[in-house]
């Protein structure tokens, strides 16, 4: 007998979620572009509103070129389901307020996306949700800063902006422990390089935007349920676990065990906060996702033939990738991400702000701007753009030197890019030597 | 609904609605591994259009207490004393794959407390490969790829779904997971045992209706037709009825004419 076994990432990318549309053939992605859905008759509207039968009433809430989107991540990331939204923020909160209201508290990482961090910082004390952060590499510290109403830990895959590497594993179990969830931010990652519903996360978000597209042309987000987390068991989630008045009276745990998160998510997150995702937006992720595992592998290739260049060049002070010996998370890095640790890098210069923008403004193949996981090799300079206003003591509290370099490695020639490095540290020296 | 039998904490499913016993009531009966959800969108469906709709976690599953009970006979006492307990005095069985075994037998037992019978990817005797048996046992992982892959057409095998955004095949396996270490073992090995099935089918005599799946590999057609023999006895013979396009986990592949199959056979004259 045939040992049983699933798709491949590869086939998964290309087939996951759609076969050829049944009316016409359509290989590719049909992009359903319709607000709503004609209902045949009462009875069956009645029954869509009503739970009764699965299908899409309006694209708010769900769309059939947007399930496809789903339905490919959740196989891709071995999960139940997911939801796609309209950017990888708008995926984080769905998470929190689908778990929880005023009152709420998350224990975070420290090394997070600065989006992330202003949402949970700034933004959500305004509505009662707290958070703690710490070090994601001090395993004590996650377990010390759970409160009673801790509902949520939350860390990325790869931390921004050292590339800290999550021990999902140990962190997880202490979530577990206290009977919250895990939420990680998988994006710099992705399915190919890591699928943390394997090492105990609960819930992984997507800013789709990144590698998952790859092009750079479509802002999205993806919500993914693992579906292991016993929402009933732990007791802490009345939302998933308790009569919902806002539809139907339904208790979602009751209705489905394993999907009710994903069921309150939807049926409450997506139709009253209304972040959905333009099926077009769908579409283009999705012809992104099908070279997701080629790309990947070049992406990291790449990156690493980069990172080992700078490593050794006498202008750079040091080099954070988790794929190099040296990073002090490599050992963690090899153990769960063996497929290659991401092609985001920072490196720090010689010589501070000045070294730093003569770099930058050297460069011809690198595109300076704000933005990771491009097919095209991205670079910023935070001292002279997104941090111009801190002080070095300030940056330095934020893990960013005067002279530090985020390198965002795509898909171009590797000479190229090294020759473009070359040109830009060249230029780094001369400003130092000025 | 949370109810006590033989002391020990049991729930069913009641599709969204308040278990009202002066309607009509059909028990939904789910199969090896799995606790109510399974039933979802038919529950909901009858339940919303005038049947009271019981689909309870038989013991030691999902949300019921208690072992897994280890033959087919005894989960259909079982059956009947959920019955009891509730104080329907009559009730439809419909049950899926091992519960569709339940139901059979319950139905012989039962006698004239049965109004019909909705038997859902069934075949009577169910033989369970050894393979399957053998990975139930000591490696649940390589059982609920089995599983998965004999339950699910190619197309829900590579993600797609009826249910939008969801996996079908994800969820099943986590639905497996869930439940506690050896239940899935303890229900593939009563089906296997059972040998009664041809025996109960010739004693029954109320409407009955077998539903297959065009694609079912786990229960597949052509191994239905001892058991459709046998129920030669039925009231103006077996309904069969076949659901296009979906394997055995057809209640979710094709929730839609499982539940509209089932609502038209239980209001047939």
């Amino acid at each position: 007998m045939t040992q049983p076994r699933t798709a491949g990432p590869e086939t998964l990318a290309l087939h996951a979620g759609q076969s050829p549309d049944p009316q016409f053939g359509a290989r590719a992605a049909p992009i359903y572009f319709t607000t709503s859905y004609v209902f045949p008759d009462a009875d069956q509207a009645a029954a869509l509103f009503n739970q009764e039968r699965p299908g899409h009433v309006y694209t708010r809430i769900s769309n059939p070129t947007n399930a496809m989107l789903e339905e490919r991540i959740a196989a891709l990331e071995g999960g139940v389901g997911a939801i796609a939204v309209a950017s990888g923020q708008a995926a984080l909160h769905l998470a929190i307020t689908t778990l929880m209201g005023a009152g709420g508290h998350i224990v975070a990482s420290r090394a997070l996306y600065g989006g992330s961090h202003n949402l949970l910082a700034y933004t959500l004390p305004r509505f009662d949700i707290h958070t703690t952060f710490v070090d994601p590499h001090d395993i004590d510290a996650w377990r010390a800063a759970i409160r009673p109403e801790t509902r949520l830990f939350f860390g990325e895959s790869l931390g921004n902006p050292g590339l800290d590497v999550l021990d999902i594993p140990a962190v997880a179990d202490i979530a577990h422990e206290h009977r919250v969830p895990l939420l990680v931010d998988a994006t710099l990652v992705t399915p190919c390089l890591q699928r943390p519903f394997d090492l105990g996360a609960d819930l992984v978000i997507h800013s789709a935007t990144k590698f998952l597209g790859g092009h750079g042309v479509a802002v999205g987000g993806l919500l993914v349920d693992g579906g292991r987390f016993d929402w009933e068991a732990s007791g802490l989630f009345p939302t998933l676990t308790e009569p919902y008045a806002g539809f139907h009276g339904m208790d979602f745990a009751e209705e489905s065990p394993i999907a009710a998160f994903l069921l309150r998510a939807r049926r409450e997150g997506l139709r009253d906060f209304g972040a959905c995702l333009s099926p077009m937006n769908a579409f283009q992720i999705l012809q992104g996702i099908e070279t997701l595992p080629l790309r990947m592998r070049a992406h990291v290739a790449n990156a690493r033939a980069v990172a080992e260049h700078l490593a050794q060049h006498p202008l750079v002070e040091r080099v954070a990738y988790p794929g190099l010996p040296n990073h002090a998370d490599h050992e963690l890095a090899t153990r769960l991400l063996p497929h290659g640790a991401g092609s985001v890098l920072s490196f720090e210069l010689k010589g501070g702000r000045a070294a730093g923008r003569a770099f930058i403004e050297a460069l011809r193949v690198f595109s300076h701007l704000a933005n990771v996981g491009d097919a095209k090799s991205l670079v910023i300079h935070p001292a002279s753009t997104t941090h111009f206003r801190m002080s070095a003591e300030d940056l330095r509290a934020a893990g960013i030197g005067e002279g530090t370099v985020r390198l965002s490695v795509g898909l171009e020639n590797d000479a190229d890019l090294i020759e473009d490095l070359n040109r830009g540290l060249y230029a780094a020296g001369r400003a130092v030597q000025g | 609904m949370e109810l006590t039998l033989d002391n020990i904490p049991i729930f069913a499913y009641t599709g969204g609605k308040s278990f009202d016993r002066c309607l009509p009531v059909v028990v939904l009966i789910h199969g090896a591994g799995h606790d109510h959800s399974v039933w979802n969108y038919q529950a909901r469906k009858l339940a919303h259009h005038g049947y009271a709709v019981l689909a309870p976690d038989l013991p030691g599953h999902g949300r019921s207490g208690g072992e897994p009970l280890s033959s087919i006979e005894a989960l259909a006492s079982w059956i009947e004393t959920l019955l009891d307990a509730v104080g329907v005095p009559q009730a439809a069985l419909a049950g899926h794959s091992m519960g569709s075994l339940v139901a059979l037998q319950a139905a012989t037992q039962l006698q004239s407390r049965v109004t019909r019978l909705l038997l859902i990817g069934s075949v009577a005797p169910m033989p369970v490969a050894a393979p399957l048996l053998e990975a139930a046992r000591h490696d649940r992982k390589t059982a609920h790829l089995m599983i998965n892959q004999w339950s699910y057409t190619p197309a829900s095998q590579l993600g797609e779904s009826p249910i939008p955004g969801m996996s079908l095949t994800g969820l099943n396996t986590r639905l497996m997971e869930r439940q506690r270490e050896g239940v899935l073992a303890t229900d593939l090995a009563a089906c296997n045992a059972y040998r009664n099935g041809l025996e109960a089918a010739r004693s029954i005599r109320v409407p009955t209706a077998l539903i297959c799946a065009e694609r079912d590999q786990m229960t597949p057609r052509k191994a239905v037709t001892p058991l459709r023999e046998a129920l030669i006895d039925t009231p103006s013979g077996v309904h069969m009825i076949n659901i296009k396009s979906a394997g055995h986990a057809m209640m979710a592949e094709a929730p839609d004419a499982v539940s509209d199959a089932m609502r038209s056979f239980l209001e047939r004259a």
